[in-house]
């Protein structure tokens, strides 16, 4: 197993920092205190690692962290600034669409990367690029309509 | 009274910090100097232990503890799930935390370890050398009924639980039936799937107290864990997380006994965060049923009788599975008026995993049951189900299957007529082999926990001197609003806008205790508790008001940060002069308020009756289904909910309860396989084990009635658990009414609808 020192960009602020050959970019993540990805499953299941990785959107649990040398992570967190909200966060919290939360980082990162990719999805563009993440909470509805929602605001 | 922030769809207090991804979860915390625990599982599902080998691992570098069943104070409790009552041998079960003698079932926890890394813990547990002696179990709670099965258990007959109802005679009943129906039906597991696996962090604090941080709905098991280690209550704390999903999953202990007993042994912090292979394989699930159903009825639809037989899987302890099973019987004929009831329940305990709570305890299974009866008793009688329905709905006044008199009004006709219209036009179907079929199920859900566990809530309201307000209240949040409503009922009652209101919930040391989010109780218990809390500050605000103001306290109304006069809302005195005025004069500025939901005693023997529950929330649900005839594929295309919740505190909350409730059963109904062979289950991930998607449902159209006869506060009843009644019935006679097949067990799978159509087509050749 060889350490590797690897640069990388979370969030904004840069590391310098010596992984594992295996160290999974989620659990970096989190050693690091960036805990809002969370450990849903392990296996790309449930979609509550989201982040984005130079922009795209990435399983952080299927992710080996050597393989992000001098790339960008983005978690949720990272997407509210102190004072401001992200849109999409605040829409979810107007629509009601965040219950227990814990997919909610993962939701966030990749209603995100679906706004970013497509800014006028339909009902079913929502609901299929959200189909990796998980929320047992909901139902989805709230959540796919705050995703709708922003979209239409960023319009007018 | 015109009511200012209660019925208000305002954003709950914990969607910020959510939405920010700053909500410190239980695996988020961690603590300088913290070990990683693992549990070392039994690799059969019944064997007697021969010897355990713990050296090696012992001797592995970074390992700092490596417990068995010899180093447990005590490691078999009657379990007693956090309360104080007294409720006897056929409620309770044994809480035994290691394996010790005998395994029962696949994945029982035999050691734990506490080492450095997560890493380092797994390799010891690979160094764990356990000798069995194989033993043939048993899997099946029939095969496990019959004499000479092997014993599961500590008592030598399997049947961990034996319910009956006697109401009437349903011989006579049956005697007067001009049509008889009967039904078998069989529902599977249901595993939680919550999101946020079992989790938690503990310690040894300073004075030598353990601290648990851990996620759970239930904050009293303090008291438990506090045992299995010998040491006083007092000596045992719980912090509770913000929680990431329960659903009853974590009302159990899950990881607690565990942390505390590595972090008493090490000295160091421990975390401990099952694997979601660990979860799926080895914590509770909800209880697959046998249940068989015989019902009969007049011509002109007035059922006459019901018997009942339903048999659960009870796993390898006990845990809830009696409670779940009271749960079934008295709800085991539903929301109607039947005279001559006959029940006989039973809990079963089989070499498999542990089964217990899950939203809805025990009335899905019976729902299912006596909601696909009444179709087939419409379809025998060539009634409408609705109309037949509507004749024996149980209404305000009538007894329920234990006797007890109802006293409350029971809108179901309005429910279900009103969800049923909202379907709107029937849809023609685009492709010939594609069927469309509409299906109706009503059902009921009790709210708050059996009387004869005499249930209490305590919450408590301080105002400051600044005119914000603080909340202790010990109460486990699950995401359903659980603390945030207490804010809104406070901000009601005493004027204090929500954004100066702290809510400190689920410290069982510095919260008041609040019981269990469990059982639909939170509003109804500690809504109640803070209620009565502000009701009693709110009478010390109006007495001092009454005298600043020259005026009587009848006159008096409080809102928007004042307390005014109602018959000249401009005469008013601002919370900040007259709190401070109070405070000035000695007056107390906080109140703890205890609530006790109606006692009754505890049943002395199987037959149950009289009171069992506070109160019941009913509802309706309508949907409509597409079935291909050619892949025997289902899908959901419209659900239409109504419920009756008493009143909506927060509209849009209730509907989140009623949304994420549908899509939770339609889960149940058509989804969620939990394949089980010999004990052992087959599907330990999300990708075997599937759960809904985004891509799997449809919208809920919720309807919400609000009848204000609710026990809760302002009449609300409870609706956590309820939506997940009566979606998978409606499903069911959806299908039968595309296609013309009666699907009698969970899930509906392709294969199920296809050998269903294919007997039907060869009957109906035969005949």
């Amino acid at each position: 197993m060889r350490d590797k020192l690897i640069n990388l960009k979370i969030n904004g602020k840069k590391y310098q920092i010596t992984v594992k050959s295996n160290t999974l970019l989620l659990n970096l993540l989190r050693e690091l205190g960036y805990t809002d990805p969370k450990y849903g499953c392990g296996i790309g299941e449930c979609g509550a690692c989201s982040v984005l990785l130079d922009g795209q959107l990435t399983l952080s649990c299927l992710t080996l962290a050597i393989s992000c040398d001098n790339k960008e992570v983005i978690t949720a967190a990272g997407l509210s600034e102190k004072d401001q909200l992200h849109p999409l966060a605040q829409s979810l919290i107007e629509h009601a669409a965040i219950q227990c939360g814990f997919c909610t980082p993962g939701m966030i990162i990749a209603g995100k990367s679906l706004l970013d990719k497509n800014p006028n999805p339909t009902e079913e563009d929502v609901r299929q690029y959200l189909r990796g993440n998980l929320c047992r909470c909901t139902g989805y509805a709230p959540i796919v309509e705050a995703v709708l929602d922003q979209a239409r605001k960023s319009k007018s | 009274m015109e009511l200012k922030v209660i019925g208000k769809s305002v954003p709950k207090y914990d969607a910020w910090g959510k939405a920010r991804g700053e909500v410190i979860y239980a695996d988020d915390f961690s603590m300088p100097g913290m070990l990683y625990g693992k549990v070392f599982r039994a690799s059969l599902p019944r064997a007697k232990i021969l010897s355990i080998d713990t050296s090696k691992a012992e001797n592995l570098p970074g390992v700092h503890a490596v417990i068995t069943h010899k180093d447990v104070p005590k490691n078999n409790l009657r379990a007693r799930f956090g309360q104080g009552t007294e409720i006897g041998a056929q409620f309770e079960g044994l809480y035994r935390v290691l394996a010790e003698g005998e395994v029962r079932y696949y994945g029982e926890p035999i050691a734990l370890i506490a080492a450095e890394t997560s890493e380092i813990a797994e390799k010891a547990c690979e160094l764990i050398e356990v000798q069995y002696e194989p033993l043939p179990g048993v899997f099946d709670p029939l095969e496990a009924m019959q004499p000479g099965a092997p014993q599961v258990g500590e008592k030598e007959n399997n049947i961990a639980s034996h319910f009956k109802i006697r109401k009437g005679d349903v011989e006579k009943g049956f005697a007067q039936a001009d049509v008889i129906v009967e039904g078998f039906y069989q529902v599977g597991y249901q595993d939680h799937a919550y999101l946020e696996l079992e989790s938690g962090v503990a310690w040894v604090d300073d004075d030598g107290t353990i601290v648990i941080r851990v996620s759970s709905q239930v904050i009293e098991h303090f008291r438990e864990v506090a045992e299995v280690l010998d040491l006083p209550h007092s000596r045992v704390r719980y912090i509770g997380t913000l929680i990431g999903g329960g659903f009853g999953g974590k009302e159990d202990i899950t990881v607690e006994s565990y942390l505390a007993l590595l972090a008493w042994k090490t000295r160091r912090p421990v975390k401990l965060t099952y694997t979601r292979k660990e979860s799926l394989l080895v914590h509770s699930k909800r209880h697959p049923y046998y249940m068989y159903y015989k019902t009969g009825a007049t011509k002109d639809g007035k059922i006459t009788a019901v018997h009942a037989k339903l048999i659960s899987d009870a796993g390898s302890y006990a845990a809830l599975s009696p409670w779940v099973l009271l749960y079934s019987t008295v709800d085991a004929v539903g929301p109607y008026n039947v005279e001559n009831v006959k029940v006989d329940a039973y809990t079963v305990m089989t070499n498999t995993p542990i089964t217990s709570a899950f939203r809805g305890f025990g009335a899905p299974q019976v729902n299912l049951a006596y909601e696909s009866q009444m179709n087939e008793l419409a379809k025998k009688l060539g009634m409408n189900p609705m109309e037949l329905r509507r004749k024996n709905y149980l209404k305000q006044g009538d007894s329920l299957a234990t006797g007890y008199v109802y006293d409350r009004p029971v809108p179901l006709d309005l429910l279900a007529q009103k969800a049923w219209e909202a379907l709107g036009p029937k849809r023609t179907s685009s492709k010939p082999q594609v069927k469309i079929g509409r299906g109706l199920a009503v059902g009921m859900c009790s709210y708050g926990r059996l009387t004869f566990l005499h249930d209490t809530s305590r919450s408590y309201v301080r105002l400051e001197l600044d005119g914000s307000a603080l909340i202790r209240c010990g109460v486990p949040d699950v995401g359903g609003g659980q603390g945030h409503i207490l804010a809104q009922i406070v901000s009601e009652e005493l004027g204090v806008p929500l954004n100066l209101i702290k809510i400190h919930v689920t410290d069982s040391q510095l919260t008041p205790l609040a019981g269990t989010t469990t059982a639909t109780r939170q509003l109804y218990m500690s809504g109640n508790a803070t209620l009565k809390a502000c009701r009693e500050l709110k009478q010390r605000m109006f007495r001092k008001a009454a005298q600043m103001l020259l005026t009587n306290e009848e006159d008096l109304e409080v809102g928007e940060g004042k307390v005014y006069l109602k018959s000249d809302p401009t005469r008013y005195i601002a919370l900040v002069p007259l709190i401070n005025r109070m405070s000035a004069d000695g007056d107390e500025l906080y109140v703890e308020a205890q609530f006790n939901a109606p006692f009754s005693d505890v049943p002395a023997k199987e037959i149950i009756e009289g009171r069992t529950f506070p109160d019941f929330t009913f509802g309706a649900y309508a949907v409509e289904v597409e079935v291909d005839e050619e892949t025997g594929k289902v899908e959901l295309k419209r659900v239409v909910a109504a419920f009756d919740v008493g009143r909506a505190l927060n509209p849009i909350l209730v509907e989140g309860q009623i949304e994420g409730g549908a899509v939770q059963g339609a889960g149940y109904a058509l989804m969620e396989d939990m394949v089980i062979k010999d004990g052992i289950i087959q599907t330990p991930s999300l990708q075997e084990y599937l759960i809904p998607t985004s891509l799997d449902v449809p919208d809920v159209e919720s309807i919400l009635i609000e009848s204000g006869t609710g026990l809760g506060p302002y009449g609300a009843k409870g609706i956590g658990e309820p939506p997940i009644v009566g979606i998978a019935p409606a499903i069911l006679n959806a299908i039968d009414d595309a296609v013309g097949v009666r699907i009698t067990s969970l899930p509906v799978t392709s294969e199920k609808i296809l050998m269903e159509l294919k007997a039907s087509k060869e009957g109906n050749k035969a005949a």
